[in-house]
């Protein structure tokens, strides 16, 4: 019997199993950032312990990092310490650290694949459950605590239970204005924001297979949103073609040697799965939230769902999320007044967000009362957007550029939302307070719905706003 | 040291899906050591912008010291943040019952020694509904018997088997054991190229 990718590169990876039952399995490759990591130096310290292996962690800041000005000190102290923290600790062990305004420094997630950190049949783990966003490579990628940190710096590895696999199929083609993220807003929609607990979920089927690899990444991303431990998509020819040439992969026939390698991950046509999804492409529109989990989750052309015709804690949590969202039940979704547009974060914070959104916008304008902020997801976007004038598209149509951080998708740093102000936003969390008010709303959509939305003052269709339509043939 | 049993008195935080998010808001993830946290666990749903308090359970004088918090689907969902179960800890809880817990969080409580029980909606309900009325007595959480024992009444529970049996042999904190694997280790690494 064939094995799935996830079998494959966790036997791969077993050191042994533990008395307990749990399994001691190494890790390919760690990512650490400032907010989840540096306590784990401390615990380090406190156990007389040091780093097994240095080169296998690297090191950078995103969740803190002001978005105006990153000139250090940073004006937070606080902000200033905890960088500050991560930088001695690093030195001292011998681990790389993409420093801000090093060229490399970005959100983790972002960082890990364009550096090409990230390789198929590689363990990743990172404190940080977007880390989720690597199995776009054929990955088994974990977010992990603190505690668990330390674990990986002291050993390189991890104890851990198996998980179980669901592939999930989506077949057919998207419809013109569908992306990724609608994609895996669907799922979560379908599957619940606690269905994939217990679960890795596998992305297959021909809509996976024909998108690229950021596209591929933004579904991953949002695997632990659906509850699934990790999520991947399996290697091939698009996963390698992205990989060539990257500063930290190999080169000339040590590369073809390791696209071997890689291949041999993907899960084998006769593999086994513990359960399989199918969803149809014709199903999925642009979709948008309501309310304040991901799963709270609609289509643009449909109405906000109404407590009356829920039953039991459904009814409790519908009634309570609208309270909290102040929408009305049984109301368009389109038409909601907007304050703030956020185009940015390790969900669609890479340069091909920005292109696809740059694509529409121009000769558009912001609304007035709308404030819009573009915050690419890494230093090397930044870049590579200026280089395409991305930057002066999006300035022109009434979008601030900032520097690269996680921004506000979590607004740890400046860029908050204020009182109860509704933001579009196209990071993956509409948690209560989420973005940095506790009484902020979020609405969470791709980034040209975000832009659209931005446009129109309201939370709009993309397709309308931006005269999308099916090719005639 | 092994935990067989944990006892202390209840609290009800009613809800599904309690994201970490909401059990410590980013804000207070701006720290280099978990010390201070206790006292922001629930900070916005517990208290207003001005700092008033809003009566979350956690506040109600007769809750006062409780140390088993209960709840119930997907609790800690969200981020993989260790601040959240690091405040539930400092904050005096020991431990968690709950319909369903998000794995993250799970994973992290367990390496800090808290115990994370499934209890089913019915048990839930009626638990929840004894621990308001006698909010004096306190509930003992059995984790060799896998029972939950309140007023001379039986609640059954489940763990996972894999942390009850770390529970119970002291290895919760899978550090010294992952350690004394290092030879196995360095092999591992060297076999997949790693080394
Ligand atoms: S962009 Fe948002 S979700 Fe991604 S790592 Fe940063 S804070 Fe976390």
């Amino acid at each position: 019997m064939g094995k799935n990718l996830f079998q494959k590169v966790w036997d791969d990876h077993t050191v042994r199993q533990l008395d307990s039952g749990q399994y001691q399995v190494f890790m390919a490759l760690h990512l650490i950032h400032e907010v989840t990591s540096p306590q784990a130096f401390g615990m380090l310290k406190d156990k007389g312990l040091s780093v097994a292996f240095p080169g296998r962690t690297f090191a950078t800041v995103d969740h803190i990092i002001p978005t105006d000005n990153q000139s250090r000190p940073l004006q937070d102290d606080m902000a200033e310490q905890m960088i500050q923290v991560l930088s001695d600790a690093t030195s001292e062990h011998g681990i790389e650290f993409f420093a801000p305004e090093s060229g490399s420094q970005g959100i983790v997630h972002v960082v890990g694949p364009e550096k090409g950190l990230t390789q198929p049949g590689m363990t990743i783990c990172c404190g940080d459950s977007h880390t989720a966003t690597h199995g776009a490579f054929g990955c088994i990628a974990l977010g992990i605590g603190t505690s668990q940190v330390r674990d990986v710096l002291a050993s390189q590895t991890l104890a851990m239970d198996p998980l179980k696999v669901r592939r999930i199929r989506v077949e057919g083609e998207l419809g013109v204005g569908v992306t990724a993220k609608d994609v895996i807003l669907h799922i979560i929609r379908i599957l619940g924001v606690n269905g994939g607990v217990g679960y890795a979920y596998e992305y297959a089927g021909s809509v996976i297979d024909a998108m690229t690899m950021e596209e591929r990444m933004t579904v991953c991303n949002m695997s632990i949103e659906g509850g699934a431990r990790c999520g991947y998509i399996n290697p091939d020819e698009t996963t390698f073609e992205f990989l060539k040439g990257r500063e930290r992969v190999p080169q000339g026939a040590e590369f073809d040697a390791a696209c071997e390698k890689w291949r041999s991950y993907a899960s084998d046509p006769d593999a086994q799965y513990d359960d399989e999804v199918v969803i149809d492409a014709k199903d999925i529109k642009p979709t948008v939230t309501w309310g304040v989990t991901p799963a709270q989750a609609i289509s643009i052309e449909e109405i906000v769902p109404s407590p009356d015709k829920a039953e039991g804690l459904d009814k409790d949590l519908i009634t309570d999320a609208l309270d909290y969202m102040k929408l009305k039940a049984d109301a368009p979704i389109k038409g909601t007044k907007i304050d703030v547009a956020f185009i940015g974060s390790c969900t669609n914070g890479r340069l091909s967000d920005f292109q696809a959104v740059a694509r529409v916008i121009a000769g558009k304008k912001v609304a007035p009362n709308v404030r819009a902020i573009a915050v690419p997801g890494s230093e090397q976007v930044d870049k590579d957007a200026r280089a395409e004038g991305l930057d002066k598209v999006f300035e022109d149509a009434g979008f601030e550029w900032r520097k690269p951080g996680c921004s506000m998708c979590l607004a740890m740093n400046p860029d908050k939302l204020v009182g109860d102000e509704v933001c579009a936003s196209s990071s993956n969390r509409n948690f209560i307070g989420r973005q940095g008010s506790p009484t902020g709303r979020t609405i969470l959509m791709s980034p040209i719905m975000v832009a659209a939305s931005a446009i129109q003052g309201s939370v709009a269709d993309a397709r309308e706003v931006f005269g999308l339509q099916e090719d005639a043939a | 040291m092994s935990i067989t049993k944990v006892a202390g008195r209840g609290v009800y935080v009613p809800g599904n899906d309690i994201d970490t998010d909401r059990i410590i808001p980013a804000r207070f993830l701006k720290c280099v050591t978990f010390d201070e946290l206790g006292p922001s666990l629930f900070f916005d749903e517990r208290f207003d912008a001005d700092g008033n308090t809003k009566g979350h359970p956690l506040d109600e004088g007769k809750h006062a010291g409780a140390e088993i918090l209960i709840s119930d689907d997907n609790f800690g969902c969200g981020s993989s943040r260790e601040h959240a179960p690091q405040a539930i800890q400092k904050f005096g809880l020991k431990a968690v019952i709950a319909g369903s817990f998000a794995e993250i969080f799970h994973g992290n409580c367990t390496t800090l020694g808290i115990p994370c029980v499934v209890m089913d909606k019915e048990n839930r309900s009626r638990l929840a509904a004894q621990v308001e009325s006698n909010p004096e007595e306190e509930l003992i959480l059995d984790l060799e018997g896998q029972q939950i024992i309140f007023a001379n009444e039986i609640y059954p529970m489940t763990m996972k088997a894999s942390t009850r049996e770390a529970f119970l042999a002291a290895t919760y904190d899978p550090l010294d054991n992952l350690l004394s694997a290092r030879d196995q280790i360095q092999d591992t690494a060297q076999k997949l190229g790693y080394a």
